[in-house]
């Protein structure tokens, strides 16, 4: 792993999920091996790398619904997936987990029932991002982008603590993208912690740091600016790639 | 174990039913549609319809809830809600509980709909109460509905899952004692019956056909009904994994 040694403002808090050394093994396969990483809290980090890398089980990890082979993931203090997190940590999954019967409002007003909320804040989840218009509208007939925000709305009814967003921009038209990520940002400025993963490397910008995942190892955790100092690019893209062929000739 | 979360649950599940009009209109009108057809079947011995019509108001209600629920199940788990779901507070009794609920109203619905059918429409005739009647009908729907929650961890697609009611609910059926007496069954066939609920559900039924009072033998068969529903239930939540691979 680079490491490039920034000096930090001074944060007394700890940090609001721990990765420790997880490794993790789906069907004899190591998918994960031996990842440390800290998220800071009410910071926006990105997960990025390519498909196939791991993104998406260091996610469930953190939200505590895999099997892990060892290692340890420590969210807001307690283990992931502890009984205290069920309130505190919003998850979306990759493939929109609504029921597609149901209407947005109805599926959005169920999870914060779940959750001990009111219809009221269902209602604003579904308004912000952006589906106040389709609200009555049967999530199957809903295209792939409000499905996904759809998903997004359900995690968003209890304002988690912790967001643990699994490429949630996927099939979005630029437009709707910038309004995520403007959302996320606001989140964060409200005390929320959010880890978004994504294949898409202009979504990199915009976040506080980032996590560079390939086949299972990080070979990047750092703020986009650090990575384009280090990297002597602008484009994180590019950044991105570099990075890759450094590991290759180290390897 | 929260009241709150299984009642939303429950809510939510009814809601979804309901947004399904096809469904509905089936789950309330096939089963007395198909009294009607048995009736007209037995057009010319009336005291076959008494006997065969009456426990197959419990067999009905069972088969379709088995049906319902272990594909409702089935895109709960493929759809990753149940995952979702299992990171919020929800317990995996609620959930169960919240699916038991929801499905024990549609089978009232459909209990009372093709009881009166059978008694009013058809002809039917106890000598214990219809109420009696229902109320087995509906805890056996509870019933096929656990065993559907159960069996749905098996399965990896629709096509497995709608297979599972030959499967698993037609040999109850052939067993039960509906076509011939279960003491003239072959005798290992008699003690595979022994270990079925839907036998202790059938039993019950015909207890109702012949006894005005509520017997001690009812109590005992619908206290196996309840006591098989509760242990598919549990063997339904052990499948329930918060944590997979």
């Amino acid at each position: 792993m680079m490491s490039i040694d920034f000096q930090q403002p001074a944060a007394p808090r700890p940090p609001a999920v721990a990765v420790d050394r997880l490794v993790v093994a789906r069907g004899g396969r190591t998918v994960l091996h031996g990842i440390s990483c800290d998220l800071q809290p009410a910071t926006v980090t990105g997960l990025l790398g390519p498909s196939g890398g791991g993104k998406s089980t260091l996610l469930r990890a953190v939200v505590g619904v895999q099997r892990v082979r060892s290692g340890s993931v420590t969210v807001l203090g307690v283990p992931a997936g502890h009984r205290e997190l069920r309130h505190r940590v919003g998850y979306v999954t990759q493939a929109p987990s609504v029921y597609a019967d149901l209407t947005v409002r109805a599926n959005a007003r169920y999870f914060a029932a779940v959750h001990g909320v009111g219809a009221r804040a269902a209602d604003r989840a579904v308004a912000d991002v952006g589906l106040g218009d389709a609200a009555g509208q049967a999530v199957s007939s809903l295209s792939g982008g409000q499905r996904a925000r759809a998903s997004l709305a359900c995690a968003l009814v209890a304002s988690p603590e912790l967001l643990v967003l699994d490429e949630p921009t996927v099939g979005l038209d630029p437009v709707l993208r910038e309004d995520l990520w403007a959302q996320f940002a606001a989140l964060a400025a409200a005390g929320t912690t959010l880890i978004v993963s994504s294949h898409v490397m202009d979504e990199a910008g915009r976040c506080e740091r980032l996590l560079l995942l390939r086949d299972g190892r990080l070979i990047a955790d750092d703020t986009p600016a650090a990575l384009r100092r280090a990297t002597g690019t602008d484009d994180l893209d590019e950044a991105f790639l570099q990075l890759v062929r450094r590991e290759a000739a180290v390897a | 174990m929260s009241l709150r979360i299984t009642l939303v649950t429950a809510a939510r599940v009814l809601r979804q039913l309901v947004a399904d009009r096809r469904t509905v209109v089936m789950l309330v009108g096939v089963p007395s549609a198909l009294m009607a057809l048995l009736r007209f079947v037995y057009d010319g011995s009336p005291e076959v319809f008494d006997r065969i019509g009456l426990p197959l108001l419990g067999v009905f209600p069972f088969v379709l809830m088995f049906l319902v629920t272990s594909v409702a199940m089935l895109r709960e788990r493929t759809s990753g809600t149940l995952e979702r779901l299992l990171t919020t507070p929800t317990g995996k009794l609620d959930l169960l509980l919240g699916y038991g609920a929801a499905f024990a109203v549609a089978a009232a619905v459909q209990a009372v709909v093709a009881t009166a059918v059978a008694y009013l429409l058809l002809g039917l005739d106890t000598a214990g109460s219809p109420a009696v009647v229902v109320s087995i009908a509906v805890a056996n729907a509870v019933l096929g509905m656990a065993m559907g929650l159960f069996v749905s961890a098996f399965a990896t697609s629709e096509f497995q899952a709608v297979q599972f009611m030959p499967a698993f609910v037609l040999p109850q059926i052939l067993l039960c004692g509906l076509l011939t007496p279960r003491d003239r069954m072959a005798e290992w066939l008699t003690t595979i019956s022994e270990a079925l609920p839907m036998t202790y559900a059938v039993d019950a039924l015909t207890e109702v056909g012949a006894h005005a009072e509520v017997t001690d033998a009812l109590l005992r068969d619908a206290g196996v009904v309840a006591a098989a529903t509760v242990l598919f239930l549990v063997a339904g939540a052990a499948t329930l994994r918060r944590r997979s691979a």
